[in-house]
């Protein structure tokens, strides 16, 4: 069996309904493994940048990136190269903080994390924290003792470093 | 630009993609286009069900190597089509469906898309995993370029099927239309050159085997590229093998061909797969049915894969030359090159093999009582049947004994469906081959069962003038399934049996076609000329023994070395 580890795509799509639908479509009907899957506009506002964030061995990501690129909607694949990219995850974070101690405590580690306190009631804070994948779960590590009441993360969004680039001339 | 509807728009960019035919039925939403149609000068064929539109469409295509169309209503409509559209996917063939669809907006609010409005559904939802392209048209001007693209993809590089959803009140709305001949598609961009370092390899791999096999499937019919295999395996003197997609590529009569291969392949293609030192794979996508176990496939082989589609390489197997090209240009340059290195070699010991295997007795059929043995009665229909004629299959032992024992010279004159295997195909399939074929004889060769699947085509066939031949091999049994259970399952027949319904003969003649029994090989052989020449399609009702099994057989899961070739 090959090692079967996480590996970042970048797919630059068609900007327009249902190619969502049809790329994780693809995922579904050939069974391959979304890790995360986070999509947005790129610089051209007719092109959309998805970052697939998928689990499999060397052979199922050759698959993926193929089968990718035969769907019509999707007009270019890169597999990023782990050792040369910027990936970043963004999450809020709910945090139960009943007492002043708590508060202290949460705002104290949102400091170090570089994290950011964004909404506060009398029963909970709310953090949002970015960074790498690794920095985020560390965090929310620091924060399950005093009780998470929500998470949401946006999944892996990831760029080359350098002159490299996913575009489309 | 010129100003109109956006019915008279989809049948004006038909009629300039040269369509002639289109198979469907009508129904609410779809209406403003046949009404166009009526007059149009565009042949409409009436199916009885629009599965069988879809078929008929792909049958066309086969037999002809043009795009077929087919449309249907919205709803139930278009997912009737679904069956067929999923075959010419599996098949990699060139079938373009327009379906109607509800409105897109309405004054009553509950007639939009999205609404379940009544006949609506999410066609373009349902196909996405079944097509090569699809699109929902939202306002009639974008009509042309949809029209364009989904020829321009189902047609070139791999083949197949494509969508184009119609809603009503696109179909109506009048607008400015361009119409262009420009497929500039930014995430479409099909490749046909061969890379040469890859060929170059491939070449010296060929140059340096002793025992060279070729598997050829579909992709060499697409691609048109027979006479370029043909020189190819000449020169090298290298054996061919087909699989079923690929039956035909190759004329069968020649010494080097070796029939299909797989779970019902020849005892001589199965053998020889399993002792070649390099397999040239053309245009074939290693289904199961052909490898057989995957890790018992061509053990000692080294592996050259011709393919259009690059998914398909590394998909099912690990090879050792990967070419993404077409199979004709690739073909033709590794011949050039080869040319020039190569003497060739009469008497090899490679072909040797192959001629020693090849003159071994094929597995006799014991004839008992009865000289109606399906093998017999196929072979016999070959030498019935004039070289251009083109035969269609069911699914199930009709199948499987029509691609043992029908001799194929040509492409183009054997289909049958190979990845999905759609029972109920083959018949809709021979009325969309006579109609791209009309001088061709079309024969039909299916099992009781399956045609049970899509017999109301005879209403078309018969009001259509579109007569083909259909021989029944009737053993009242779903018979593949029954063998599987004699086999293994202890011969547990559970659900196969067909009882002796319906009187076939009674059948056709209810539709105005012909039927007629027959209970010796010599009545089958008379029965058959006449039909050939009838106006009329011809329903030949052949009773089998329902103990009938299919030989040799390779058990699903096991290798091409596990080959059964007998019962017992």
């Amino acid at each position: 069996m090959m090692k079967e580890q996480n590996h970042i795509i970048s797919a630059i799509v068609e900007h327009k309904p249902g190619v969502l639908y049809t790329v994780a479509n693809l995922f579904r009907r050939r069974g391959f493994n979304i890790e995360s899957i986070s999509v947005g506009p790129t610089e051209q506002s007719d092109l959309a940048r998805m970052t697939i964030t998928v689990k499999g061995d060397e052979r199922t990501i050759e698959q993926v990136v193929k089968q990718l690129n035969k769907l019509v909607d999707v007009i270019k694949v890169s597999r990023l190269d782990p050792t040369s990219i910027v990936t970043r995850e963004l999450a809020l974070i709910k945090v139960r903080a009943l007492d002043t101690k708590v508060r202290s405590d949460v705002i104290n580690y949102a400091d170090i994390f570089r994290a950011r306190v964004v909404d506060v009631s009398s029963e909970s804070l709310m953090v949002e924290i970015t960074g790498t994948s690794d920095k985020i779960d560390a965090f929310l590590d620091l924060m399950k003792p005093f009780g998470v009441k929500e998470v949401g993360r946006t999944g892996i969004t990831a760029l080359s470093r350098g002159v490299k680039s996913v575009k489309i001339e | 630009m010129v100003k109109m509807s956006g019915a008279q728009a989809l049948i004006e960019a038909l009629k300039r993609q040269n369509v002639e035919v289109i198979f469907g039925i009508s129904g609410g939403s779809i209406l403003p286009i046949h009404d166009v149609l009526y007059d149009s000068g565009i042949r409409h064929i009436l199916s009885r069900h629009e599965q069988c539109a879809a078929h008929a469409a792909d049958g066309y295509a086969r037999a002809s190597g043009r795009p077929g169309v087919c449309m249907a209503t919205s709803g139930p409509g278009a997912t009737n089509l679904v069956t067929g559209i999923a075959n010419a996917y599996l098949d990699s063939s060139p079938v373009i469906a327009f379906t109607g669809q509800v409105n897109t907006f309405s004054v009553n609010s509950s007639y939009m898309i999205g609404r379940d409005a009544f006949q609506e559904a999410d066609i373009i939802g349902i196909t996405t995993p079944i097509t090569k392209y699809n699109y929902q048209v939202k306002s009639p001007s974008e009509i042309p370029r949809a029209v364009r693209l989904a020829f321009y993809i189902a047609t070139t590089g791999r083949p197949g099927p494509a969508l184009v959803d119609l809603p009503k009140n696109v179909q109506t709305e009048v607008e400015e239309m361009e119409f262009s001949r420009n497929v500039e598609v930014r995430g479409y961009k099909p490749k046909t050159e061969p890379h040469p370092i890859q060929v170059k390899k491939a070449v010296k791999l060929l140059l340096e085997a002793e025992r060279p096999i070729v598997l050829a499937g579909g992709g060499v019919i697409i691609s048109k590229a027979s006479p370029e295999l043909l020189e190819l395996a000449e020169l090298l003197m290298m054996p061919v093998a087909t699989t079923l997609m690929g039956k035909g590529c190759f004329p069968e009569d020649h010494p080097l061909s070796l029939g299909d291969v797989g779970m019902h392949g020849t005892r001589v293609a199965n053998k020889l797969m399993l002792e070649s030192d390099v397999l040239l794979a053309v245009g074939t996508r290693f289904s199961d049915r052909t490898t057989g176990n995957i890790d018992e496939f061509c053990p000692d082989a080294k592996i050259i894969h011709v393919d259009i589609d690059a998914a398909e390489i590394g998909k099912n197997v690990e090879v050792d030359v990967p070419i993404v090209a077409d199979a004709k240009e690739t073909l033709s340059l590794i011949h050039r090159l080869l040319i020039y290195q190569l003497k060739k070699q009469e008497n090899s010991p490679w072909f040797n093999r192959v001629k020693e295997l090849k003159d071994q007795p094929q597995n006799e059929t014991d004839l008992g009582d009865c000289d109606l043995k399906p093998p017999l009665l196929i072979k016999e229909l070959r030498k019935i049947l004039p070289e251009n004629a083109i035969v269609t299959t069911e699914v199930g032992q009709n199948q499987m004994w029509a691609a043992l024992h029908f001799e194929t010279h040509k492409p183009r004159t054997f289909i049958s469906s190979g990845g999905l295997g759609t029972m109920g195909f083959g018949f809709p399939a021979a009325l969309g081959a006579k109609v791209a074929c009309p001088g061709c004889a079309v024969v039909d060769i299916a099992g009781d069962g399956s045609f049970i699947m899509t017999e109301q085509e005879l209403a078309c066939s018969v009001l259509e003038k579109i007569p083909v031949t259909v021989i029944v091999l009737n053993n009242s049994m779903l018979g593949m399934v029954a063998q599987w259970q004699r086999l293994f399952y202890k011969r547990r027949y559970s659900a196969v049996e067909l009882g002796k319904a319906p009187d076939f003969v009674k059948l056709a003649e209810a539709y105005g076609a012909q039927g007629v029994h027959v209970g010796s090989l010599k009545e089958f052989s008379e029965t058959m000329k006449k039909a050939l020449k009838s106006e009329v399609t011809t329903v030949i009702d052949v009773p089998i023994s329902p103990e009938e099994n299919v030989f040799p057989m390779v058990p699903a899961g096991k290798g091409l070395k596990d080959i059964i070739e007998r019962a017992g």
